[in-house]
């Protein structure tokens, strides 16, 4: 047989049967903040801490590092990028002290919830309790359930479907302002109204 | 006294297996976008995904050529899937008083935009993404993943 039969037939075997690798990119978030992934294969483990680095894995495992750009990635992922929903966005509300009622300044807020969620498409929408320090920690969620329970309903009284709003509490887990434990802080005890 | 001893644990496995379907029952997922072709297989039947459709553990979301979708998890993590994709929603687990959980999805064809969530935040090493030969660890992040078609 001709020697350069022989070379293209392997060289067009070698095109058909290279499997293309599995690929990774960490993009930066909206601010310019980069995470980082660690990505693991049977051959090994890496590391991607810098925005636009890219990993590519082939069949047998190696990992090859590399590094792409805002380009390349719309060039490559743009459709699965264009696909992406909405960022969630939340909504802050506050009790009158010693109450489960909302202060008059959050009323405006309901009205901001609302039209958010009007906007997005098959909106879900969490009311969430927050507490401060003060008492247990099994108190706060009590606490802070009955709170998201309260924005919750005085979110159906605005008029938003109750089939699309949850409540959860949150207890003292995730202060606004950090404090020592037994510390009253007003700001911490609020309402998040989390639309996704 | 035997019949005594085993209702209650009778009981306690009826309404343990209760819990397991409640919870496996439980929508992980909302669509929000969808375009051209979009597939969810859930408990062995294809449905044609619209904004709106639920996403369960264990189901599997494919794209057509034309097709892309973007699904928001419970945690709020955003997944957005190009064409010719396949999803699998291995596990996912959530508890929002706490934001515990886990969340194992496999890429097995096709391109994945994730932006990570409240899980990833709290409980980062209980969130895997995979491909055939990769698995992906997150520490609270964003980033595209993509498999490669094999045609196997």
């Amino acid at each position: 047989m001709d020697i350069g039969l022989i070379a293209l037939a392997v060289i067009l075997y070698g095109i058909f049967t290279q499997e293309s690798p599995d690929r990774v990119v960490l993009l930066p978030d909206p601010e310019g903040k980069t995470g980082a992934v660690v990505v693991k294969s049977a051959a090994g483990e890496q590391r991607l801490d810098a925005a636009f680095a890219a990993a590519a894995v082939g069949s047998r495992g190696a990992i090859a590092t590399s590094q792409t750009d805002a380009a390349g990635v719309t060039l490559r992922y743009g459709d699965a990028l264009g696909a992406q929903p909405r960022r969630p966005v939340s909504f802050t509300v506050y009790f009158i002290s010693g109450t489960d009622e909302l202060t008059p300044a959050s009323m405006p807020v309901l009205e901001q919830v609302k039209q958010a969620a009007a906007g997005r498409a098959a909106p879900e929408i969490v009311a969430i309790g927050h507490t401060d320090r003060v008492g247990t920690l099994e108190d706060n969620d009590a606490l802070s359930k009955k709170r998201a329970e309260v924005v919750r309903a005085t979110l159906m009284s605005v008029g938003i479907p109750s089939t699309q709003i949850e409540s959860a509490g949150r207890g003292e887990r995730e202060p606004v302002v950090a404090t020592a434990d037994e510390v009253a802080e007003a700001k911490n005890r609020r309402g998040e109204i989390n639309i996704r | 006294m035997l019949k005594s001893i085993v209702k209650p644990g009778v009981i306690a496995l009826l309404a343990c297996l209760a819990g397991t379907v409640a919870a496996e029952e439980a929508a992980v997922g909302t669509v929000k976008t969808a375009k051209g072709t979009v597939t969810i297989e859930h408990a062995g039947q294809k449905i044609a995904a619209a904004p709106g459709a639920k996403v369960f553990a264990a189901d599997r979301v494919l794209t057509g050529a034309d097709g892309s979708v973007g699904i928001t998890l419970r945690d709020s993590t955003l997944l957005s899937a190009g064409p010719n994709s396949t999803l699998a929603i291995n596990m996912f687990a959530f508890d929002p008083t706490t934001h515990a959980g886990a969340i194992d999805a496999t890429l097995k064809r096709g391109t994945l935009a994730v932006i990570s969530g409240k899980i990833a935040k709290a409980s980062p090493d209980t969130v895997a993404f995979r491909t055939p030969t990769l698995t992906l660890g997150v520490r609270g992040t964003e980033f595209v993943l993509e498999a490669a078609d094999r045609r196997d």
